[in-house]
């Protein structure tokens, strides 16, 4: 009877596919921790690439990798503290009516910044849109700064981008 | 880097035993790989657990480590035991907890390092600290005789000894026996024994074996492909109900925490010996 | 020409270094190559109990080691096998009783008097290993589908890759109606997660053990499935295309299943 019933429960995945999902995380987590130089590496490549957005405290920046039960995830602990001036916009971003809502959710955790002048050249060609991990926080800066300016020039500069 | 440069008559002095309150350290040796050390590390520690007994488990071998794996809490370890060795993590972040039982509990090897980055006395130290708060301290021994071996067995205060049917794991046995502290009296298990061959004279049988090392038998145990599907899963078998090898591991933990049991054997149909040339293979031990 | 020094190594233990250095360096002298078998589990030495010529050790690598003996008069002449000797490990000595240069120039001394050294390796990856691939210009690494095996084995095949050995693997004790019914991986699996080559893959037989005990190693018995598979090994290792024995077809012999490259 117990045979029976064991046999009606079966589990659906076979041991040995799960060895080899196992094996291939186990693997992976080892490897990992066994190229150091790498992880630096890539932990340094990282800051410097969102230090290009935000400021940061690179002093107490964490890069760890997690082992999960099904995944290995990288996890970065960050800490920002402020927003870079930015010098060019990096992408277009559509006005919507939410942005002022956003901007206004995110202001407590933005620095208040002095609003950027305008792109030298209008008749250059728009940017070609792009697509952003940090969209939220580029749309919330973005919208920022539209409603920090005077309404006339910010219309012109988004009809020229869109 | 700094060795520990012992002899090995001070590295393996038995420390005194220990007061009803502590723990008991045990370190399971085999000398040859693959004879089932750290599967039975898990097993024997999974069901002392479910007994009711406070174990933890200690994966000495650094490096290689594979306690986690067989125990399926891989992807818990964040932290081993040469970071609670060199102090980087204190002993309470590095144990894991088992996932099925409150009371086991996993102090993983470092993978990445080597075994000669243990400083012994750092070890015994440990397993010391680890006595104060477990019942039973498991030591998992990694396969040889060498620094990874003397630096298990330092800091434990019993020994059991895993062998299988064969030769020259009886041969490795044995040697490793003669490299215990003299006043210890290890227990050996018998593993991966395979009745039908027993039989037809083709392996060893456990009179064989224990006429050579002449232990006290802890308990035999029979060959079982289940043992390669527990792995897989992570699921030791001493937590199958329906496993007999699972019930062998339960019956060596009972016995382990003092019950009046049987040691469980293998039952082999007639009675096969083997041969009588094994005795001159080993002239006792060194 | 200088022989080849090829080691057998596999991070973990038990999963049959010894037995396929013992069958595969006597494969390889059935077909007439001069093998020299070396031992170098300095302390727990076992290759002389596997090819049963334990009675017959007079001389040790150690000893050769400390120019206490020459080479010649260490080597064990197997009597079945013309071409193929035995250099034993120490028993009552430790690892760090030999040097990695030391092992080189025992591997360099042997490579003349052979076409191949076959070096066992101890299982671990500390000074016993190093040791075992100090001399060696290829690795074979033994594993089995078992999910410790396996995750040593890439810990080896990391270690060789940096210390620019080339390698191929081994997949030993494979049982084919447990991989059938999923419950152990395949010899494909196994290649594809250590991202090795396969050099061989060998069945699990109860006849092994046996074999060990009488110290008669298997290809000893030509009409023993083992045999053939062993001296398709040794033919690989020749530099030979051999197509890999289809492991599910009963009996095991004949029929195709994959064709590899071999070399």
């Amino acid at each position: 009877m117990l045979d029976f019933l064991k046999s009606l429960f079966k589990p659906v995945v076979p041991s040995g596919e799960t060895a080899k999902e196992r094996l291939r995380l186990v693997l992976l987590s080892d490897h990992l921790s066994l190229a150091p130089d790498v992880i630096d590496s890539l932990k340094r490549d990282l800051m410097e690439v969102i230090s290009r957005y935000v400021e940061i405290d690179s002093e107490h920046a964490d890069v760890t990798f997690e082992h999960r039960d099904r995944e290995i995830a990288m996890l970065a602990s960050i800490p920002i503290t402020g927003v870079r001036e930015r010098k060019a916009p990096e992408a277009t971003v559509f006005p919507s009516p939410n942005d002022a809502h956003a901007a206004q959710e995110l202001a407590p955790q933005l620095e208040t910044v002095a609003a950027p002048k305008p792109k030298a050249n209008p008749a250059a060609p728009p940017r070609r849109r792009r697509r952003k991990k940090y969209a939220a926080a580029a749309a919330a800066a973005a919208a920022a700064k539209r409603t920090a300016q005077e309404p006339p020039q910010v219309g012109n500069q988004a009809s020229a981008q869109a | 880097m700094m060795r520990a440069l012992e002899s090995p008559a001070t590295l393996l002095e038995p420390l005194a035993e220990p007061a009803a309150a502590r723990g008991r350290a045990i370190v399971i040796t085999s000398g040859k790989g693959g004879v089932g050390k750290t599967t039975t590390t898990a097993n024997v520690g999974a069901a002392l657990a479910a007994a009711g007994k406070r174990v933890v488990l200690v994966d000495a071998d650094i490096g290689l480590r594979n306690l986690d794996i067989v125990l399926g809490l891989e992807s818990r370890v964040k932290h081993h035991l040469l970071d609670v060795l060199e102090e980087k993590v204190s002993l309470d972040e590095a144990l894991v907890r088992d996932k099925r039982s409150e009371n086991l509990y996993l102090l993983a090897a470092a993978q990445t390092r080597e075994k000669e980055d243990v400083v012994t006395a750092q070890m015994k130290a440990l397993i010391e600290q680890l006595c104060e708060r477990f019942e039973f301290v498991l030591i998992d021994c990694p396969a040889g005789i060498e620094m990874g071996f003397k630096n298990a067995v330092a800091g434990a205060h019993h020994a059991i000894v895993v062998c299988t049917p064969e030769v020259s794991a009886v041969r490795d046995a044995d040697r490793v026996v003669g490299l215990l502290p003299s006043a210890w009296r290890p227990e050996l298990i018998i593993n991966r024994l395979r009745p039908q061959l027993v039989r037809k004279g083709k392996m060893l049988s456990v009179d064989d074996v224990n006429g050579i090392l002449r232990l006290p038998l802890l308990g035999v145990i029979a060959d079982e492909p289940g043992v390669i599907v527990a792995t897989n899963k992570g699921e030791p078998l001493a937590l199958d109900p329906s496993s007999e090898t699972g019930a062998a591991y339960r019956a060596i933990a009972a016995k382990l925490a003092g019950e009046n049991v049987a040691a469980p054997t293998v039952r082999v149909p007639a009675n096969g010996s083997f041969f009588s040339k094994l005795g001159s293979l080993f002239g006792g031990r060194a | 020409m200088s022989g080849r020094r090829i080691v057998i190594t596999s991070g973990k233990g038990g999963v049959g270094k010894t037995t396929t250095s013992a069958n595969v360096g006597a494969a390889l002298a059935k077909r007439g190559h001069r093998v020299i078998l070396v031992d170098t589990d300095i302390g727990l030495r076992n290759l002389d109990l596997v090819l049963g010529v334990e009675k017959r050790i007079v001389f040790d690598l150690v000893e050769v080691v400390e120019g206490r003996c020459q080479v010649r008069q260490a080597l064990i002449r197997d009597k079945r096998f013309e071409s193929l000797s035995l250099l034993p490990a120490a028993q009552t000595r430790e690892k760090e009783a030999v040097s990695g240069p030391q092992m080189v120039r025992v591997i360099d001394e042997l490579a003349e008097l052979a076409d191949y050294v076959i070096i066992d390796c101890p299982a671990g990856i500390e000074h016993g290993f190093r040791n075992a691939i100090a001399g060696a210009r290829e690795a074979i690494v033994v594993t089995t589908p078992e999910v410790s095996a396996i995750r040593d084995a890439d810990r080896v095949v990391g270690k060789l890759t940096e210390a620019g050995i080339p390698l191929r693997l081994i997949v030993n004790r494979v049982r084919p109606e447990m991989v059938k019914s999923g419950d152990m991986m395949s010899v494909e699996d196994v290649c594809e997660i250590l991202q090795a080559e396969l050099l061989g893959a060998v069945p699990e037989d109860e006849e092994v053990i046996d074999t060990t005990n009488r110290g008669e190693p298997i290809v000893l018995d030509s009409t023993h499935r083992l045999a053939e598979i062993y001296d398709k090994i040794a033919r690989r290792l020749a530099g030979e295309i051999v197509p890999f024995t289809n492991l599910n077809a009963p009996g095991f012999i004949g029929r195709l299943f994959t064709l590899w490259k071999a070399g």
